[in-house]
């Protein structure tokens, strides 16, 4: 996984609310069996027509957002599905943070697992935020997670919550599974436990 | 005295292996159900960090989501679905996972099997690449739905890193009405909640009318959490609970089986175990409901009419309604009644169990399906399918001209050939409507079995209480 540190960026105004799963990537495009390649489908009956064609008024057909690295959005990003074809198709474009009022749990959780920082923000904050999306290339923003400060175009710093252990797992670009298994002694106890506590669990076996 | 736990309280703490300095837990978790859309590029990571699955006998594989409803004993056809099964199937291979495959009678989808076969159990903690694995908490089980590198995560470690949810108690109280299911209970709770209600909460989910729906009904319950924005839904487990668990092919048997209910009735929350939010609901004041928009939220009676977004005060709504409405082909004012279907769909991980099909046998028999309108029912399972014939409700269908169809996840979200054309119309037992989600262009109504086959023989959104 790509650590995440600053990133100054061109961000995309994306002003709906409960974007969903099927709206990041629907589902007769999750017949992949690998990570990449998702991004030519992020949004894709927002940003195609019918015969396949770019809609010439959505905010990634357009210059300078094909190059945004930063979304903008409203209440309830990620709804839906735990698929994570949508925080993959997001970083196949390019999209490398989310900022919204709030985000649905599994996509949240999903975004922090590849590298894509998803940042709370009130919704008049997102509104200003929003504003400054709008002025294109002449307005980019900057995102510090190492100071935990998005700053505007003005100058101005917006300060965000983010959690300590997940800001840590991303400023260094750490797996997690890696992280867990240092504790893999605490693991083998548990289930020694388990054994004896609760013998009548059936193992599922001979299927 | 210990702290009042409540049923979450007392699963998750039984789980944590380990508690880290921050809060965040260690889970353990029993089981893992895994499919192969949301699976192949975590078994890539194992193989490709030269890692095992811990733990095979807590794992079972099963493919549901892009398999054909037709006839299969030629295979799938579609080159992209055909791959991403072969790759579970070598992977369950290759890693020594229990697999239940395409042509075997038990076959179906996850969220079925899990309970239908007794892998998924009271006070489990029970994970899958799916968000509708809030579906097993109706056995009083943890379950909750993971991104795929939390399946690998799962798979290497059987463990998962997580900090506890907020506990939110939704209390149904009183009787459903006539012609009322499960399916219009959660479809009020997410009306009066909305779908970001239940963000970063644990739903469970109590109260006179929830005791008194079987088993098939709390798991429409608990299912449709996830819509709610909830991370999982939960019911605390009781005699209804047990004997649909006892004697299922992979519970406990008999000695460990009155073990297990023994620590089963420790589950449910103690008296004056603290929530963070309750939720009361009246049951007897529930209708059957039909969603008019692009999101379950936006839910009514199927007496009442489609809103008019102009009497949304906020501004953000209001344009989220008007685009909904744009999208559904709707009208504010029109009557639900007098909204006509091209396709009814009876099925998926919400709707497909052996109660939904007899629910919906109940008013096909002896009508006939619209002229115009297309009617499919899927099975949830292989299983439930094999009892419909028994019981021959496939005949009933079939003879009112619904087609009867394999198992698996089907029109709930057109990965296989099931799917809507731009502009159909489909009254649907599934729990998405999103723009799309059962084909491009598609318009899905969300309703009951009941309520989708008085949709197939009328060929119009029909008040149920009327036919039955």
């Amino acid at each position: 996984m790509d650590r995440f540190t600053t990133l100054t960026a061109i961000a995309a105004p994306l002003p709906l609310a409960n974007v969903d799963t099927d709206k990041i990537i629907p589902a007769r495009f999750l017949k992949t069996i690998k990570r990449t390649g998702l991004g030519v489908h992020l949004f894709d009956t927002l940003r195609y027509d019918e015969s396949g064609a770019e809609r010439p008024d959505f905010v990634l057909n357009q210059e300078p957002y094909r190059r945004a690295q930063i979304l903008i959005a409203f209440e309830n990003f990620g709804c839906g599905s735990s698929r994570e074809h949508a925080p993959w198709a997001l970083l196949d474009f390019g999209i490398r943070c989310v900022i919204a009022p709030d985000f649905a749990d599994i996509f949240h959780n999903n975004c922090f697992k590849n590298g894509i920082l998803p940042i709370r923000l009130p919704r008049e904050v997102c509104e200003a935020l929003m504003a400054d999306a709008r002025m294109g290339g002449n307005a980019r923003l900057t995102v510090d997670l190492q100071r935990q400060v998005v700053v505007r175009p003005n100058g101005e710093e917006i300060r965000f919550e983010i959690d300590p252990f997940r800001r840590h797992l991303l400023l260094e670009g750490l797996d997690d599974i890696g992280q867990t298994l240092q504790h893999a002694p605490a693991i083998d106890g548990y289930e020694a436990r388990q054994r004896s506590e609760r013998a009548w669990v059936p193992a599922i076996g001979g299927v | 005295m210990a702290e009042p736990r409540t049923l979450f309280d007392k699963v998750w703490d039984s789980h944590v292996v380990e508690r880290l300095p921050d809060g965040t837990c260690i889970l353990y978790i029993d089981r893992h159900l895994t499919h192969e859309v949301t699976s192949p590029q975590a078994f890539e990571g194992l193989r490709m960090a030269g890692r095992r699955v811990r733990r095979p006998d807590a794992t079972i594989a099963v493919v549901d989501h892009n398999v054909p409803t037709s006839d299969r004993s030629k295979g799938i056809e579609e080159p992209e679905s055909r791959l991403q099964v072969e790759t579970l199937e070598r992977n369950v291979a290759e890693f020594g996972v229990p697999y239940i495959p395409l042509l075997d009678a038990r076959q179906g989808i996850v969220h079925i099997i899990g309970p239908e076969l007794g892998i998924s159990l009271p006070g489990f903690t029970i994970v899958c690449g799916d968000s509708h694995t809030s579906t097993h908490g109706a056995l009083g089980a943890l379950a909750f739905g993971i991104g795929t590198s939390e399946v690998e995560h799962v798979l290497a470690t059987q463990t998962l890193l997580q900090k506890p949810a907020k506990n939110m108690l939704v209390r149904v109280d009183g009787t459903l009405g006539f012609g009322c299911t499960a399916k219009d209970i959660v479809l009020a709770i997410i009306g009066r909640i909305g779908t970001a209600g239940g963000t970063g909460h644990v739903i469970e989910y109590a109260g006179e009318a929830i005791r008194a729906l079987d088993m098939a009904g709390r798991m429409t319950v608990c299912n449709m959490s996830i819509e709610a924005g909830a991370r999982a839904g939960m019911i605390a487990p009781d005699e209804t609970t047990f004997d649909y668990v006892r004697g299922r092919p992979y519970a406990p048997k008999a000695g460990a089986f009155e073990q297990a209910v023994a620590y089963w009735r420790t589950l449910p929350s103690d008296p004056g175990a603290r929530y963070d939010r309750t939720v009361t609901l009246d049951a007897g004041a529930v209708a059957p409901m039909v969603t008019w928009g692009t999101s379950p939220e936006a839910v009514v009676p199927v007496t009442g009419t489609v809103p008019d977004p102009e009497g949304e005060p906020d501004e953000a709504r209001r344009a989220q309604m008007r685009r909904m409405l744009d999208y559904m082909a709707l009208t504010p004012g029109q009557r639900m009644q007098d909204v006509p279907v091209d396709v009814v769909f009876i099925g998926s991980c919400t709707n497909g169990r052996i109660e939904d099909i007899r629910a919906a046998a109940t008013i096909a028999r002896g009508r006939k399906v619209a002229p115009g309108v297309r009617a499919l029912v899927v099975p949830g399972s292989g299983l439930v399918k094999q009892q419909a014939e028994e019981e021959g409700l496939d005949r009933v269908l079939t003879e009112a001209g619904f087609e009867w169809r394999e198992a698996g996840c089907s029109m709930c979200l057109g990965m296989n050939p099931d799917k809507l054309t731009p502009g159909q119309r489909c009254a649907s037992t599934s729990n998405r409507n999103f723009e799309g989600r059962q084909g491009p262009g598609g318009r899905t109504h969300l309703l009951s079995p009941a309520m989708a086959a008085a949709a197939a023989v009328t060929g119009r959104l029909a008040d149920v209480r009327e036919l039955a």
